[in-house]
C-alpha cells in the first residue's frame, strides 16, 4: 500500500493546477479516492465524522444489486439455452450469461463515468459516486439482446440531460437508469418490446426451436393469454424472459433485505409500493371485467419489474420523496400506478417505469404538502401564544 | 406542576474517553488566561486594556462595540501579557497572566432586594452578561428584551460530557441558590431548569417560586438547552427565551453572594488520548496546559475546548472557551487509508449500518479527525430526522438557509435552532455538508434582515 501511495504523491504533482495533466485532475482524484480515503481532517464544525460517505453508500446498494446481477446472468443463460433446445448446466448456463451481460455494464459504465469524468473537470467538482449505481441498474433494465449503440445513446442521453444539466448527482428530477431505459423505450420500441428481445439470439433467429416464444408474463397477459402463464413459483424464482435483473423475485428480495437491514434503502417506500399495488390488485380482481383483471392480485408482485422497481428504482433518495410521510404516499402511488397502467393500459405491457418517472414528477409536490402542515403547525402555535398573551394584556386593563 | 418528555430520536456517540469522578488537586491550576472574543459569534470586540496593564478579577478587558454596556472581564488579577491577533488584524484573545488575589468588588447584595434594572446592570458590568444567551439565533441576550422565560440546561448529553450528577453533588448550595433568585428576577415567566429524567432536585431557593423542574430522557441531543426550549415553550416569531449553563448560575451567585466575578466551575478532561481523565476546579479561560501536562498517550492530537461535536480546536497551550466546561484530546486524522470505503469495517465508528461494527451494538470507539470522504451534494434523505429530536425538517431548512429565502428559513423554525442542535447532523452525513457553518450564517442572515 505505501509503495502504491508513494507512487501517487509522485505523479499527483502533475494533475496539479498548471501541471502539465491538469485537464485530468477530477479523473486522477476520481481514482485517487477510489484507492485511499484521503488523508482531509476536519476544520471546523463537529470534530469527528460518521465513516460513511457516498462511495460507502453507493457501494452497497451495488452489493444488494448483485444477487439479481448473478441471477440475471444465469437466467440469460437458461433462456438462450432452452431457446435452442439444449439441457445447459447451471454453470454453463451462467457463465454463457454473464459472458453476454458483460459487454452491457461495460458499455454502460465507460459511457456514463466518461461523461461525469468530464462534467465534474468542467465544474471543478470532485467525481461524484452516483453513477456506480446507476451504471449497474441499466444493464438490469434493459433486454438482453439491446444494441450496445443503443444502451451508450440511452445511458449518454440519461446522464446529460436526466443529470448534469441539473446540475449533477444531487439535483435530478428523474431516475437516471429509468431514463435511459424509457430513452430506448420510446425511441427503439422495437428493441423494448415484442417476444424476442428478452431471449438472447432470439432476434437473430438462428437455431431456435419450434414452439418457443420466448414471451413474457405480462405481454402475454395484456393478450389476454394468462392460461399459459409460468407457475407463481417459476416467476417468483426468476426462471422467466424478461429484462437481465428484474426476472427472479428471490434475488430482489434479498436485495431488499440488504438495503433495509443497512438502512440505506427506505423500507417505507419498498412496502408502501407494494400495499399500494396489493391495493390495486385487489380492485382490479373485485371488478374482474376481464382474464387480465382475474388474475390473482399477487401474481403482479412476482411478473415484470414491479419488484426491481419498488427495491431498487423507487428508493433513490434524490428523484423520490424526501420527506418521511411523503414517501409512505409516494410509494403507495408507484404501487396503484404501476398495476393500474400494467392492466388497464394496452400500448404498454409494462406499467413500473412509467408509474415511478411519473411519481418522480410529483415527488416535490407530495413533500412541498407535507412541508406545508408542517409550517401551518408553527404558525398556528404562534397565533395560540399570541391569542393568550392579549387576552392577558386586556384583562390586566380593567 | 413537573413535565417529563421522553425523547427517541437521537445518538449517543459510542466513544472511550469519558471522564472519571474525582477532582485533580489543586497542583493544576492554571497561571495562564485567556478571554476569546471567537467565543461569542457576530460580536465585534472593541479592547479597553493593553499589553502589559495590570488588571483585577472582574476588570473589562473588551467590550461589545455595537452594544458597549455589554463588558468581557478578567477571571483573575493579574498583568495582561499580550493581545493575539488573527487574519485582518481580528482579536482572537487577550492573554493575562495570573498574580495576586485582587478582586474588582461590585458589592455583596442579596438579590431578592434588587430590582430587574440593578441586577441587569450588575451582570453587565461583572462580565457575566455573556453567559445569558437568548433564542433565536443562539448569541448574547440583548440587556432590553423581556424574556417569555429563561432555560436551565441540567445535564449534558454531548460525547464524554461531564456528568451532571457529579457536578450537582459538589455544587456549592448557597451560591447557587442565590444565582437562581437573581436569574428568577429577570423574567416575568418561568424559570425552567431541565434535569436527566431520574436526576436529584438541584438547592433551590425557598422563596422564589417561579422555578419550574421538568424532566427529559432520551440519547443525544436531549440535554440541549434547545431541544427542551422546543418542547417546553417553543420560540415564535418575535418572542425571546434566555438560557445559562448551569455552571454559570454558580458564578452568577458568586456575583450577588460575594460581589466578585469567579467563574469557577467543574472541567472535565476527557478524550481517548487523555492517560487520566478526571475532573478539574477551575475557571473559564484557565489555559488547559497543566491539566494536559504529562497526561497524553501520543503526538499529533487534536486538542478540543468543549466537546468533539461543537468544541473549539485549541493548542495545546490553549484557553477553555466561555462556554465550556469540558476539554477533550484526541487523535488527528491526517492519514489515507487504502480502500478505506470498501473494507468491511469491523472497527469503524458509524452511525449507519453499512460497517460490520453495528453488529457490536456495545463496541466503543476512538475515533480521530480524518474527514472520512469529500463533500457532495444532498443525496440520501432521512438521516438528519433521525437525530434532530425536533418538530423541524432539517433538510428543507438547510436548502433553505443555502438559499437564502428568508420567509422559508421562518417558516421551517430558524428562531429555534442553533448550530450545537444539527451538530449530529453534521457527523452522520454521508455528503459531509458542514451543517454547523449553514445554520450559523442562517442566523447570522436572520440578525441582519431583522435589524
Amino acid at each position: 500500500m505505501n509503495s502504491l501511495r508513494k507512487k501517487l504523491d509522485k505523479i499527483k504533482l502533475h494533475f496539479e493546477e498548471g501541471g502539465k495533466l491538469s485537464k485530468l485532475r477530477s479523473v486522477f482524484e476520481g481514482f485517487e479516492a477510489f484507492l485511499f480515503v484521503s488523508d482531509r481532517v476536519t476544520v471546523k464544525g463537529s470534530h469527528i465524522r460518521d465513516n460513511i460517505d457516498l462511495k460507502r453508500t453507493m457501494i452497497i446498494v451495488v452489493l444488494a444489486l448483485v444477487p439479481a446481477l448473478l441471477f440475471g446472468a444465469y437466467n440469460t443463460g437458461l433462456q438462450h439455452f432452452r431457446s435452442i433446445g439444449v439441457d445447459a448446466a447451471l454453470l454453463q448456463a451462467f457463465w454463457f450469461g454473464f459472458l453476454r451481460i458483460l459487454p452491457l455494464i461495460i458499455v454502460s459504465y465507460v459511457v456514463g463515468l466518461g461523461i461525469e469524468f468530464i462534467a465534474a473537470q468542467i465544474r471543478g467538482h470532485e467525481i461524484n459516486e452516483g453513477f456506480l449505481v446507476t451504471g449497474l441498474l441499466i444493464p438490469l433494465i434493459m433486454p438482453i439482446d439491446v444494441p450496445l449503440w443503443m444502451l451508450a445513446l440511452g445511458t449518454a442521453f440519461a446522464v446529460i440531460l436526466g443529470k448534469e444539466v441539473f446540475g449533477g448527482t444531487g439535483m435530478n428530477v428523474f431516475n437516471p437508469a429509468l431514463l435511459a431505459r424509457a430513452f430506448v423505450f420510446f425511441s427503439y420500441p422495437g428493441w423494448m418490446t415484442g417476444d424476442n428481445v428478452w431471449t438472447e439470439g432470439l432476434t437473430k433467429g438462428q437455431n431456435i426451436i419450434d414452439g418457443f416464444s420466448g414471451a413474457t408474463p405480462l405481454s402475454m397477459c395484456t393478450l389476454g393469454n394468462t392460461a399459459d402463464l409460468p407457475s407463481f413459483m417459476e416467476m417468483f424464482i426468476g426462471t422467466i424472459p424478461g429484462s437481465v435483473g428484474e426476472t427472479s423475485t428471490v434475488a430482489i428480495l434479498i436485495g431488499a433485505l440488504i438495503l433495509i437491514l443497512t438502512g440505506t434503502g427506505s423500507w417505507k417506500i419498498i412496502v408502501s409500493v407494494f400495499g399500494g399495488g396489493l391495493l390495486m390488485g385487489l380492485l382490479l380482481n373485485a371488478i374482474s371485467a376481464n382474464t387480465y383483471m382475474e388474475l390473482p392480485f399477487y401474481y403482479h408482485f412476482v411478473m415484470g419489474g414491479f419488484a426491481f422497481g419498488a427495491v431498487f428504482m423507487a428508493t433513490d433518495p434524490v428523484s423520490g420523496a424526501q420527506t418521511e410521510k411523503g414517501k409512505w404516499i409516494y410509494g403507495f402511488m408507484i404501487g396503484i400506478l404501476s398495476i393500474l397502467f400494467r392492466v388497464l393500459n394496452p400500448a404498454y405491457p409494462e406499467g413500473v417505469m412509467l408509474a415511478i418517472l411519473f411519481m418522480n414528477i410529483f415527488a416535490p409536490l407530495i413533500d412541498h404538502f407535507v412541508v406545508q402542515s408542517n409550517i401551518r403547525r408553527r404558525l398556528r402555535r404562534a397565533e395560540i401564544t399570541i391569542g393568550n398573551k392579549s387576552l392577558t394584556h386586556e384583562t390586566s386593563m380593567y | 406542576m413537573s413535565r417529563t418528555i421522553n425523547l427517541k430520536r437521537g445518538y449517543n456517540i459510542p466513544i472511550t474517553g469519558a471522564a472519571e469522578k474525582a477532582i485533580a488537586g489543586e497542583s493544576n491550576n492554571p497561571i495562564r488566561f485567556g478571554v476569546k472574543p471567537v467565543d461569542f459569534p457576530g460580536l465585534t470586540p472593541k479592547l479597553e486594556v493593553k499589553s502589559g496593564d495590570r488588571i483585577k478579577a472582574g476588570t473589562p478587558l473588551f467590550h461589545d462595540k455595537n452594544r458597549p454596556e455589554i463588558k468581557f472581564t478578567s477571571p483573575v488579577s493579574g498583568v495582561v501579557i499580550s493581545v493575539e491577533r488573527g487574519e485582518r488584524r481580528r482579536i482572537l484573545e487577550v492573554v493575562i497572566e495570573r498574580s495576586g488575589n485582587d478582586y474588582i468588588d461590585f458589592g455583596k447584595t442579596d438579590p431578592a432586594f434588587l430590582s430587574r434594572e440593578k441586577i441587569t446592570e450588575r451582570l453587565l458590568m461583572s462580565g457575566l452578561w455573556p453567559a445569558v444567551r437568548q433564542r433565536p439565533y443562539h448569541v448574547i441576550a440583548k440587556p432590553g428584551d423581556q424574556p417569555k422565560s429563561i432555560f436551565i440546561s441540567g445535564f449534558d448529553t454531548s460525547p464524554l460530557a461531564p456528568d451532571f450528577d457529579f457536578i450537582m453533588e459538589n455544587l456549592p448550595a448557597p451560591m447557587f441558590k442565590t444565582g437562581i433568585s437573581a436569574i428568577a428576577k429577570l423574567t416575568d415567566g418561568k424559570v425552567n431548569i431541565v434535569l436527566k429524567k431520574g436526576a436529584p432536585k438541584p438547592p433551590l431557593p425557598d422563596n422564589v417560586d417561579a422555578v419550574e423542574i421538568s424532566y427529559f430522557s432520551g440519547p443525544h441531543p436531549a440535554g440541549n438547552v434547545g431541544i427542551h426550549i422546543h418542547h417546553l415553550d417553543p420560540v415564535n416569531k418575535g418572542e425571546v427565551v434566555w438560557y445559562i449553563n448551569l455552571q454559570d448560575v454558580i458564578a452568577i451567585g458568586n456575583l450577588f453572594g460575594q460581589g466578585i466575578y469567579k467563574p469557577e466551575r467543574l472541567i472535565a478532561l476527557t478524550g481517548s488520548e487523555v492517560i487520566n481523565p478526571q475532573y478539574y476546579k477551575g475557571l473559564s479561560g484557565g489555559s488547559v496546559a497543566p491539566m494536559i501536562r504529562d497526561n497524553i498517550r501520543s503526538w499529533n492530537l487534536r486538542y478540543i475546548s468543549g466537546n468533539v461535536l461543537t468544541g473549539t480546536k485549541i493548542n495545546a497551550d490553549g484557553y477553555l472557551g466561555y462556554y465550556d466546561s469540558q476539554v477533550t484530546v484526541i487523535p488527528e486524522g491526517d492519514k489515507y487509508e487504502f480502500f478505506g470505503w470498501a473494507l468491511p469495517g469491523t472497527d469503524k465508528l458509524s452511525f449507519s449500518k453499512t460497517f460490520l461494527s453495528s453488529l457490536f451494538p456495545k463496541k466503543m470507539f476512538k475515533p480521530d479527525t480524518n474527514f472520512h470522504g469529500g463533500e457532495r451534494a444532498f443525496v440520501v434523505t432521512g438521516q438528519y430526522e433521525k437525530v434532530l429530536p425536533m418538530d423541524i425538517y432539517p433538510m428543507q431548512l438547510i436548502k433553505a438557509i443555502i438559499t437564502e429565502d428568508i420567509d422559508l428559513m421562518e417558516n421551517l423554525g430558524i428562531y429555534e435552532v442553533a448550530e450545537e442542535d444539527f451538530a449530529l447532523c453534521e457527523f452522520i452525513c454521508p455528503s459531509k455538508i458542514e451543517i454547523q457553518s449553514i445554520i450559523r450564517n442562517g442566523l447570522d442572515l436572520m440578525i441582519k434582515e431583522m435589524s
